[in-house]
């Protein structure tokens, strides 16, 4: 019952600031003096033409009835203009875009699945790897082994993603020739070719972030194996792989659970560097078209979009807490 | 992360007690020499560049093949041209780079400059006088983490007008998505601070509230600031030259490593040394940032003596 309340509140508090963000979003794309009808209405911009595509596209309004029939597009779609043109956008309604002539919503959906696939893919093996050599780390504290590591996760946080990306299709395509330079197959076309394809920039993702995952665990486990339960857990005689893992590890995972959350939400929501070097056409990709074509209705849908997965993968985490960590689940 | 709950009120703050420990840290010193170096660079870029003749704006397509790529070894490197050549316009690479150090630096820290005066003056006042004030800062700050801070920067360029000079346009968006982490961990030490016998004896001999902050608290997170802002200097050069990696960050021809990173990508095959070279400059200075701050942060470690690298 208790559980239950938390869920809920957590869900109304994620309401508001989604509600928040679509407000602040909304206000400074669609208020500030650039006119999205102005950047919809083509080259030759007679007066005539740009009142009509105002009022098909609802701009000529007042703000509040604009910003309103904007958050109802979002829950129960909408439709631009009226008879015979009139262009329906579907539940959930992110947008249209007049340039593509095609849903916000289809255009994300069609993207989706190449940054998904880099993101989810990148972020396992990140998260192996970072949290893997964090643990050894800790646990060989001085050692050749712990300075090896952390050399190479200090030089992981400083290099660039794209400057490893570039480097490792140098050496790994252009050199070797053992993996694609960049493009993208779908899953469902060619297993081995998606593999192929993802190898490079999961490899390239996973490197500077297991860096940074490496050095958080690293200091998070010294901590903890500091404390107090953990020399209480080895008087209890309990075997040393016993009080790493179950009271060092699962203790020292907390804050690494809330940043892989955030990282991994706003990585789904576009990939926008890593789809550039490799040139994969994901959701980042699209921002990119979007934002240089001056395609507004494109970014704001799509910058919404992106904030609700962060905001999501926020919600995720605090009930992962409840999971991890036990003082969280003695509270709910 | 781990400063947020580790305000210790032993916390040794003293600024030269933490030089001294620096000093004895030989990654820390090294990371600073290199830093040194690069703002030199930039300070004298001018002089600099001047030596071998040459400026970043210059073509030389006499240095080109055909193609357009350059002439002779390593991206045509030469007495003159001690880093090559940029593919299609001939312009000198190390003026670019040189001069690239210039915006990079300039940008990273003039956005570091802004993310913590706001930074620290929100932390501050929130976690002092908490209430009201407090409760809807906190939540502002929580909802511009739940910002997709590169993808709204990237849309925000779509939308400035033009006529807003764009670098200024870079420095104000990282640096506004920069202060609430800022704010947060200078929140948490003055929440400790508020309770310590010198900030309420200093209330009971009468110190008014910006009194109290200005002399008792500020002093206290100073230490915090100084390594806050180290860095995060490197993680806004890593945003600038990112913007300008996708093409909606400073405006050509002015130099950015970032920008000549982005158009290393279709030479990257003929003319790898193109990449190699502002590549490496931006790799350096941000590990020099970060090593020192690890330093920094180290030597600032309350339980320091007993834990050692």
């Amino acid at each position: 019952m208790r559980t239950a309340g938390f869920v809920a509140y957590r869900i109304a508090g994620m309401l508001v600031v989604l509600l928040a963000i679509a407000a602040i979003t909304y206000a400074i794309f669609y208020l500030l003096p650039t006119n999205p009808a102005q950047l919809s209405c083509g080259k030759p911009c007679t007066p005539e033409n740009l009142a009509r595509v105002e009022r098909f596209m609802g701009y000529d309004l007042p703000w509040y009835q604009q910003f309103w029939d904007f958050l109802r597009g979002i829950v129960a779609g909408r439709t631009y203009g009226s008879g015979a043109g009139a262009v329906t956008c579907a539940t959930p309604c992110f947008g249209y875009s007049f340039q593509l002539n095609t849903t916000v919503t289809d255009l994300i959906v069609s993207r989706f699945p190449v940054t998904a696939s880099i993101a989810v893919g990148a972020a396992a093996v990140w998260l192996v790897v970072g949290v893997g050599s964090g643990v050894a780390s800790a646990l060989t504290r001085g050692s050749a082994i712990d300075r090896g590591i952390m050399t190479i996760a200090i030089a992981g946080v400083s290099a660039p993603s794209y400057l490893v990306g570039l480097l490792a299709i140098l050496f790994f395509s252009f050199t070797l020739h053992l993996l694609p330079s960049g493009g993208y197959v779908a899953f469902g076309d060619d297993p081995l070719q998606w593999l192929g394809h993802l190898a490079l920039p999961w490899f390239t993702l996973a490197f500077i972030s297991g860096a940074v995952y490496a050095r958080l665990t690293r200091g998070q486990m010294l901590e903890v194996m500091g404390e107090d339960y953990i020399r209480t857990a080895r008087a209890k005689g309990l075997t040393e792989r016993r009080v790493v893992v179950r009271h060092g590890l699962r203790n020292a995972l907390i804050p690494v659970v809330t940043i892989f959350g955030l990282d991994l939400g706003g990585l789904l929501g576009g990939a926008v560097i890593t789809e550039k070097v490799f040139s994969m056409q994901g959701l980042g990709a699209l921002l990119i078209d979007a934002v240089h074509t001056l395609d507004l209705q494109v970014v704001v849908g799509f910058t919404l979009f992106a904030a609700f997965l962060i905001v999501l993968a926020n919600f995720a985490v605090d009930l992962v807490y409840g999971l991890v960590d036990p003082r969280v689940k003695a509270r709910v | 992360m781990t400063a947020i709950g580790s305000a210790r009120s032993d916390a040794p703050t003293g600024l030269r007690r933490v030089a001294g420990r620096l000093r004895a840290d030989r990654w820390a010193t090294t990371g600073l020499v290199v830093i040194g170096l690069f703002v030199l660079a930039a300070v004298f870029a001018g002089p600099l560049t001047a030596i071998s003749g040459q400026n970043p704006y210059t073509y030389h397509l006499d240095r080109l093949d055909d193609s357009g790529s350059p002439l002779g070894f390593g991206g045509g490197i030469s007495p003159t041209h001690w880093f090559g050549v940029e593919p299609l316009t001939g312009r000198d690479l190390f003026a670019i780079v040189v001069f690239g150090s210039r915006t990079s630096l300039l940008v990273s820290v003039s956005a570091t400059v802004l993310a913590v005066v706001v930074g620290v003056l929100v932390g501050i006042t929130t976690g002092f006088f908490g209430g009201w004030y407090d409760r809807t800062l906190s939540r502002v700050i929580d909802v511009l983490f739940g910002f997709p801070s590169l993808v709204f920067m990237i849309s925000l360029t779509a939308i400035v007008p033009t006529s807003f000079p764009k670098p200024l346009l870079i420095i104000l968006v990282i640096g506004f998505f920069g202060w609430p982490s800022i704010a947060r961990v200078v929140r948490g030490q003055t929440l400790s601070l508020r309770e310590r016998n010198f900030v309420v004896a200093s209330n009971a001999m009468g110190g008014g509230p910006w009194h109290i902050i200005a002399h008792q608290v500020l002093p206290n997170v100073s230490a915090t600031i100084i390594v806050f802002a180290t860095i995060s200097i490197p993680s806004m050069i890593g945003v600038e030259a990112a913007l300008s990696f996708l093409g909606v960050g400073v405006p050509p021809p002015t130099p950015s490593w970032g920008r000549t990173i982005g158009d290393a990508v279709t030479w990257v095959q003929t003319d790898p040394s193109y990449l190699v070279f502002p590549g490496a400059a931006l790799f350096l200075v941000t590990l020099a940032f970060n090593v020192v701050g690890d330093g920094l942060r180290d030597a600032l470690d309350p339980r320091r003596g007993v834990v050692s690298r």
